[in-house]
């Protein structure tokens, strides 16, 4: 019986692994040196705040892999042979596949900073990054500042853990608006406004110089690079960013450049070796998208598409149109279709805030033919399948508009402002 | 993992979460309510009883609203859940278990002990707990209290003023507090004072709290209940048929167009205090499989025990004679077995495709049903029906199901099973409203496409203990009996995945294997098949 060796038990790994056992009777093995059993990384902030335990994140009771028989090995892999397709532990062993399917997902990016590697010094990714913080960050006594460098989704996340401990948080982020390489700047700085709301000390423009150590090893306090201002802190998070997890592919002859170089099949330059999720990398960005993907749900995608590759349906990976998701402290974030911070060439925003400062949309719509091409949504939830019907049917901006409340996901009762919106969006096309 | 979790284990409080001086004094006015009652409890004879029992009650309301005040209104709106799992009252530490077994002892002396209590026997003057309640009782419907009087009036208040803090803690979210608002209302209103002020009109008519409907109020149709609304003349007669209109019209009307959340998250007493007082301990029902498994045998077997208790209970006191009166022992019994049947073949009919295995399992419980009917009618007497007393039949539901079940194990034990244990393993009513609402309502919980991150939140919060996520990771709508609608799986959702709608039936249940956002010809393949 073919023999699938899946390196790595995250969202993509996994999400193989259930389809090829639908599919198949192929003998299945899934690897992983971090965990027994998957779990879902996006909820580890939850264990950290309390709302779950680290059991409540695992997806699947423990006898689900024994009941589809998804072998659960624990184990580094160390290297790759793919002339006779084994594979190396670092604990020594060896493990013979057919087919390699390589879901390693990310770590957190590091820039050489001086001190980066400091006891207290963590990014927020691994299961234990959240065992690190535990022990150095229980509570606002033993760590009585934590400083977090990197403007993204985990350290606003990383932010609002430590906050519901208490714990004072210095945030450095390298420009001058949260996340405006991504966000426009109408919802950027709204989301400026609400980090300091919960009273979390946000320096804007401000870039880490160098960690410092105490006599101990464990970090006393960071120098910021623009002010040479010393913060002590007990507790770094660095949260610049993730790249592909890829250290030990390197050796072998497998493609690699950033990530794991894949076709559109979702195959490696090696035959019977594939890589999905965050660690793959195409070699050109598909519809737009970038050509490394670090998010949940195309992982699981690249997952539902190679396992029909494996099991004799050969097909592309050809994800539909762009989403997402996020929340920043008490806002929720959603976006479908295309929203540059900027608007590109032939393309212009409407930008509607409400009053309360909580709550905004950004839709982007392209000048030449008025064809909606993406909205972004913060504290008003959209319904995903109308969005991707109205960008597949190439909707009107008009059209969109004035059908918005359709698109409404909000529980019910709520206030609306669809209405409001749409008069707004009247009122200044008739202003330019 | 978290070294927090075993904290939670000690008296020791946990280090992240520490309540701040205005809670504590909250906290201290609060325990000197309950203190008041607390001596009360062993006989202290307070002079003036109103006053006192105003000042207990009083200090226990302002207790928790100063509380709450100072837990959710310094706080940006939003979800507030941090720390549930480290407190060791909201997570099986020793306070939770302390809470429990103190809840435990409360039922088991209401329901079998009253005495202790202070409840005078044959006529004598209450003493104890109980006496403290007799002015309010006298200024409501000018009668002494009884046990289900202190009962009540503590219900209506833990309802009331936890409910508050409930709408402070959702304070973003509408849905939330008009379901809490109207919770509070017909606990107030239909439980605790139009009973007391019928009483006052018309002392001959029975205890009648119009929002219970049968199954759960169990004893609607026992002999006495039935001759004394009979017996009242066109109040009476009226009250009678609204309960059996309740049943048969109302609530599938209601259940259709809503789901059975109207009924279990809008109106009922036992989930309003599950949704205000126990809101703390809804991420304490357990998830697994087998749980689902046990629930659903136990909540079917108790409901088969109640529709075969009431048939049986009417039963004995109907007659043999035609020309007597036109609902004989044949009669009732045919007809009965006559509705079952009807509902049976529909259902086996119309949702054959939708039933998969369960359908089985459905006409097991049918059989069970039918077969246990015929045999009474062809073995029961006026006295006895399987062979045992009809009285003993009734006594023996309501000891084990209307007392154990519900109260001791359901309320007493939030702290250790979560707040819907009743609900979800016990109660009949919710059975027959799930049926419902898996096979004939325009209700369910929409997923939104792919955004689900498979988080978890939802399911942690689900007080009924559906794995929300495993459908939500799927793509697919929640369509499950037990759900009764709380919408706290949409509220913690961080990504805005879940909506509960009330739409059309068709599509409602969409199970899928590849989610919105990959390759459309792949979705194609892989869920038209």
């Amino acid at each position: 019986m073919e023999h699938i060796v899946i390196i790595g038990n995250g969202i993509s790994g996994v999400t193989a692994a259930r389809h090829i056992r639908k599919l198949s009777d192929k003998q299945i093995t899934i690897v992983s040196a971090e965990t027994d059993y998957f779990f879902s990384r996006t909820a580890l902030m939850y264990v950290y705040m309390g709302h779950m335990k680290f059991e409540h994140t695992q997806p699947y009771e423990n006898w689900f892999w024994e009941k589809n028989r998804i072998n659960l090995k624990k184990g580094y892999v160390k290297h790759i042979e793919t002339k006779s397709k084994i594979l190396h532990f670092s604990e020594g062993d060896t493990l013979q596949y057919d087919k390699l399917i390589i879901a390693t997902g990310s770590k957190p990016n590091k820039f050489g900073w001086p001190g980066q590697d400091l006891d207290g010094v963590m990014g927020m990714y691994h299961k234990q990054d959240l065992e690190n913080l535990e022990k150095y960050a229980p509570n606002n006594k033993v760590c009585k500042r934590a400083v977090i460098v990197g403007g993204g989704l985990i350290g606003i996340e990383l932010a609002e853990m430590l906050n519901s401990r208490n714990i004072p948080v210095t945030f450095l982020v390298r420009e001058d608006s949260f996340w405006n390489g991504v966000l426009p700047e109408g919802e950027s700085t709204m989301i400026n406004r609400h980090i300091k709301n919960h009273h979390i000390d946000l320096r804007l423009g401000n870039n880490l110089k160098e960690i410092i150590s105490d006599e101990n090893g464990k970090v006393k306090s960071v120098i910021i690079q623009e002010t040479g201002e010393e913060i002590s802190c007990d507790v770094v998070g660095l949260t610049a960013g993730v790249s592909p997890n890829i250290d030990f592919i390197k050796e072998s002859d497998i493609e690699t450049g950033r990530g794991v170089k894949v076709n559109r099949f979702l195959e490696t330059n090696i035959q019977d070796i594939y890589a999905i999720g965050d660690c793959a990398e195409q070699h050109e960005g598909i519809n737009g998208r970038r050509p490394i993907e670090a998010v949940w749900y195309t992982g699981r995608m690249m997952g539902e598409t190679v396992a029909q590759t494996i099991c004799g349906n050969r097909m592309q990976y050809n994800p539909g149109h762009w989403f997402n998701s996020a929340k920043f402290l008490d806002i929720e974030y959603q976006t479908y279709g295309w929203v540059f911070a900027n608007p590109r060439k032939n393309e212009a925003h409407f930008h509607w805030k409400h009053t309360d400062d909580t709550k905004c949309i950004t839709v982007c719509y392209s000048t030449n033919t008025n064809a909606f091409l993406g909205i972004n949504t913060f504290g008003i939830r959209m319904r995903h399948d109308i969005f991707d019907k109205w960008l597949t049917e190439k909707r009107d901006v008009n059209y969109v508009m004035e059908h918005l409340a359709e698109a409404n996901f909000d529980p019910e009762f709520y206030k609306t402002y669809e209405s409001d919106i749409y008069s707004a969006f009247k009122n200044e096309l008739q202003t330019v | 993992m978290s070294n927090k979790l075993n904290h939670s284990m000690s008296l020791a409080k946990p280090d992240a979460v520490d309540i701040s001086n205005k809670q504590k004094v909250a906290l201290a006015i609060g325990i000197l309510g309950l203190f008041i009652l607390a001596l009360a409890l062993f006989n202290t004879n307070f002079p003036n009883k109103g006053l006192f029992l105003t000042l207990s009650l009083g200090f226990i309301a302002i207790g928790t609203i100063i509380y709450s005040r100072d837990a959710y209104l310094t706080k940006l709106e939003g979800i507030k859940n941090d720390g549930v799992w480290f407190k060791s009252i909201s997570s099986r530490g020793i306070w939770g278990w302390i809470l429990g077994v103190i809840l435990t002892a409360f039922y088991i002396v209401l329901y079998f002990y009253p005495q202790y209590l202070g409840l005078g026997k044959d006529g004598t003057e209450n003493t104890g707990l109980i006496s403290l309640f007799d002015p309010l009782s006298n200024l409501l419907s000018g009668r002494n209290a009884s046990q289900w009087f202190v009962y009540g009036t503590l219900y209506t208040v833990a309802i009331l003023v936890f409910g508050y803090k409930f709408m402070l803690k959702y304070r973003h979210n509408r849905y939330q507090q008009l379901r809490t608002a109207s919770v509070m209302f017909f606990q107030l209103g239909f439980a605790f004072l139009i009973p007391e002020f019928m009483y006052v009109m018309n002392s001959d008519l029975p205890y009648y709290d119009l929002k219970s409907v049968w199954p759960l109020n169990y004893y609607i149709f026992d002999e006495w209940s039935v001759k004394a609304f009979l017996s009242n003349g066109n109040i009476g007669l009226g009250f009678l048929l609204f309960g059996i209109i309740s049943i048969f019209l109302i609530t599938p009307i209601l259940t259709y167009k809503y789901g059975k959340r109207w009924y279990c998250s809008w109106v009922c007493g036992c989930g309003g205090l599950a949704e205000t007082a126990g809101d703390s301990f809804r991420q304490l029902s357990s998830k697994k499989m087998s749980a689902w498994k046990l629930e659903r045998w136990l909540i079917h077997t108790v409901l088969v025990f109640s529709v075969v208790m009431t048939v049986a209970m009417v039963y004995t006191y109907l007659g043999y004679d035609h020309n007597a009166f036109w609902l004989t022992k044949g009669v009732f019994i045919s007809l009965v077995i006559g509705f079952l049947t009807v509902i049976f073949a529909g259902v086996m009919y119309f949702k054959r495709h939708e039933l998969g295995k369960d359908a089985r399992y459905g006409a097991i419980g049918y059989f069970v049903v039918i077969v246990l009917l015929v045999t009474m009618h062809f073995t029961g007497t006026s006295e006895n029906v399987f062979f045992i007393k009809g009285g003993d039949l009734r006594s023996a539901y309501g000891i084990y199901i209307g007392s154990i079940f519900s109260g001791v194990i359901g309320t007493g034990f939030y702290p250790i099973l979560g707040s819907r244990a009743w609900c979800r393993f016990g109660c009949p009513m919710a059975a027959i409203l799930g049926f419902q609402q898996r096979l004939f309502s325009k209700f369910r919980i929409t997923t939104n496409g792919g955004q689900c991150i498979s988080c978890g939140n939802c399911s942690n919060s689900c007080e009924m203990g559906i794995d929300v996520r495993a459908y939500a990771q799927k793509g697919e709508n929640i369509v499950r009996s037990s759900c009764v609608g709380c919408g706290i799986c949409s509220a913690v959702c961080p990504r805005g995945v879940l909506k509960l709608e009330n739409d059309t039936m068709e599509g409602r249940i969409n199970p899928t294997e590849i989610l919105l956002g990959n390759n459309v010809d792949l979705m194609d393949l892989v869920n038209k098949k």
